[in-house]
């Protein structure tokens, strides 16, 4: 079921969260809505799943183009998982997974042998098999994130929606789960959105990105197209490290592509190319402060001779070998590709 | 000290240095929070005296003057009409106050800990009162205001309904003052649970009546028994706002409390003091369950993810 937000606004008191958004996941889609805290796409969500209401007179929810914005959330068969977790504690995994069925009014309540099987199919997906008779507080983090998912597809949802779904988890155990996630989706293809503040995640998983900020969206597109051709000041920035150079025209070798006068550059730290300072040949001269090796990439962190702006650029660790940097070297690097934009954004 | 050991040790001799510096180490190694055994033992012995003075020994006083003439004469006491009519009335007065306030209660945090709406510091300052204003006050409220000279006295006497000096009146001012046990039980742990499970419970398909049976309540199910034996305690201990509204009408509007002063001041002793250690079990019954609820209200905390 494809899942459409029209211009969609809410406030809390005099914060607005959500300052007319819109929003189209293609039936199928696995999609991230990505953005730093407080950049509404928790709020976005919960609307989605009917949890939180626009504010009088904004903007549509559609699901599969049927204006769902007046249902409540249990009739609108959306699976929701929350960051965390929010399981019944009370109750044992199989009651939790079993809930949604034994809520059902009595003319389409499966009998308890239909809820027994349906709970095992789904404790099986979701690898616990075995654990059914534990209590919440007895699983792991990432146990309890998986019954959380099979409680939500128990009713058999047509949309799943998940908060930050692996925000309190342990790192290696969130790579997991992410992987296993975008494994599982592909398995189900169950219209999918998924709320993080972690790019890394969010372009790893993701079909779709769409990129959150200050209550509005800045960018929808693939993981590759917002992470090469970022629309925005804020988008380069949010999606991994980049060097924000203030005065271009340093760059003596040249002026990089698509560079205003007055304008920053942007130029990820993997954009550089670094070499040893000839006298007379193009580039931007700096000085090595410190080598940074721990990794599979090395990270100079730099600073330009003229503008004494400090800069960081990441070679291969064969590269550095062969180039023999030390500390305090004085090196010529070029941009590789960068980015400018028209409007002088501060951020 | 410890004496200076040869460098050369080969490594079993350094391990049986090692394992006589234990032995000659005190058992216990010195806190920093550790203060000095005369400052324990004078402290302990106060806190003990303390306790001893002024639960244990009064706790003693009553059923020893009780049973000071025997078994006989302490059952004796429970016989008079009197005294079992007291009993009966402070039990109704319970069975009737604390559901009253069960209900309310459990009304009154929910939208507190769910809800945001104007009015609602006002409104969870006004569940206080009943503890702030002296028990007296709350009963002369009702005489303000039901009495024959208060507002409602003159209606209420046309339609031949009596509240002050009757059990409507000792059920209103009892209701009163245990209003706040079960709300104030409830907040907090409404307000440090979250709404996130009945939020899952709705998108489930949930109605608001089955995420309150099957959420709400199991969540809260050991903060509410523990202000129910509260307010129970309260309710049927309760002297001074019963005692403004009840009249002290002998067999009709005497409470268990207001009982045990009568027959004092009637130099009753063993049947004052026979009432009073009922007073005193029940007391000691609401200790014993309040401590395992704590207990299991604990694991249940301890559980939230």
């Amino acid at each position: 079921m494809s899942i459409e937000a029209h211009d969609i606004r809410k406030t809390f008191g005099r914060f607005t969260a959500l300052a007319g958004v819109s929003l189209h996941v293609p039936r199928g889609k696995l999609v991230a809505l990505l953005g730093p805290s407080g950049s509404g796409k928790t709020t976005l969500l919960r609307i989605i799943a009917g949890l939180e209401y626009p504010d009088a007179g904004s903007g549509r929810i559609l699901f599969h183009g049927e204006d769902v914005t007046d249902v409540p959330p249990g009739e609108r068969k959306v699976g929701f998982v929350f960051q965390h977790y929010a399981l019944f504690r009370h109750l044992t995994v199989f009651e939790n997974i079993a809930f949604g069925l034994r809520v059902k009014s009595r003319r389409e309540r499966p009998d308890e042998e239909a809820i027994a099987q349906r709970v095992h199919e789904l404790l099986k997906l979701v690898q616990l098999d075995g654990l059914e008779r534990r209590y919440p507080n007895q699983l792991s983090g990432g146990q309890r994130q998986r019954v959380a998912l099979a409680r939500a597809l128990a009713v058999d949802p047509k949309v799943l929606l998940l908060d930050e779904p692996f925000g309190a988890l342990d790192a290696k155990v969130r790579k997991e789960l992410r992987r296993w996630l975008r494994r599982f989706h592909d398995e189900i293809h169950l219209t999918t959105i998924f709320v993080t503040h972690d790019q890394e995640e969010a372009l790893e998983i993701a079909d779709e990105v769409v990129i959150m900020n200050q209550a509005r969206v800045e960018q929808v597109g693939t993981p590759q197209e917002v992470y090469d051709r970022p629309a925005s000041p804020f988008v380069y920035q949010f999606l991994g490290n980049v060097n924000v150079l203030a005065d271009p025209a340093l760059a003596t070798g040249g002026r990089p592509p698509g560079l205003t006068a007055n304008g920053h550059i942007y130029v990820r730290p993997h954009d550089i190319e670094v070499g040893r300072h000839v006298t007379g040949a193009p580039g931007i001269p700096a000085i090595i402060r410190y080598i940074h090796t721990a990794g599979a990439q090395a990270r100079l962190s730099l600073e330009q001779v003229q503008s004494r702006e400090p800069i960081e650029a990441e070679i291969s660790r064969a590269v550095l070998e062969d180039l023999n940097l030390q500390a305090n070297d004085l090196v010529l690097l070029r941009l590789r590709q960068s980015r400018s934009f028209d409007e002088d954004y501060h951020i | 000290m410890e004496p200076a050991v040869s460098v050369r040790l080969t490594p079993m001799a350094a391990i049986v240095a090692t394992s006589l510096a234990d032995v000659r180490r005190p058992a216990a190694p010195p806190r920093a929070t550790q203060e000095a055994a005369w400052v324990r033992w004078l402290l302990t012995a106060f806190a003990l005296l303390f306790v001893g003075g002024f639960l244990v020994l009064p706790l003693a006083v009553v059923f020893t003057e009780a049973l000071r003439h025997g078994l006989g004469a302490y059952f004796a006491a429970f016989a008079d009409p009197d005294a079992l009519a007291a009993i009966r009335l402070t039990l109704l007065t319970a069975a009737i106050a604390v559901p009253c306030n069960l209900v309310f209660g459990v009304a009154a945090a929910w939208a507190i800990a769910r809800f945001d709406f104007w009015g609602k510091s006002v409104l969870t300052t006004l569940i206080d009162l009943p503890f702030a204003v002296s028990p007296v006050i709350s009963g002369l409220i009702y005489v303000l205001i039901f009495g024959l000279q208060g507002w409602l006295g003159p209606w209420l006497q046309e339609h031949n309904l009596q509240v002050i000096f009757a059990v409507p009146g000792i059920v209103l001012a009892t209701i009163f003052v245990t209003f706040p046990f079960v709300a104030r039980e409830l907040i907090p742990l409404m307000q440090a649970q979250g709404s996130d499970e009945e939020y899952a419970a709705l998108t489930l398909g949930a109605s608001g009546w089955q995420t309150f049976w099957r959420v709400t309540l199991p969540n809260i199910k050991w903060g509410l028994f523990y202000g129910v034996i509260l307010c129970n305690a309260r309710a049927m201990g309760e002297f001074g706002a019963v005692s403004v509204v009840s009249g002290h009408i002998r067999g009709e509007t005497n409470t268990m409390p207001l009982h045990v002063e009568i027959l004092y001041n009637e130099y009753n002793f063993v049947a004052a003091f026979a009432v009073a250690s009922l007073l005193a079990l029940l007391a000691l019954v609401t200790l014993g369950l309040k401590t395992f609820i704590e207990w299991k209200h604990h694991q249940a905390l301890a559980a939230i993810p």
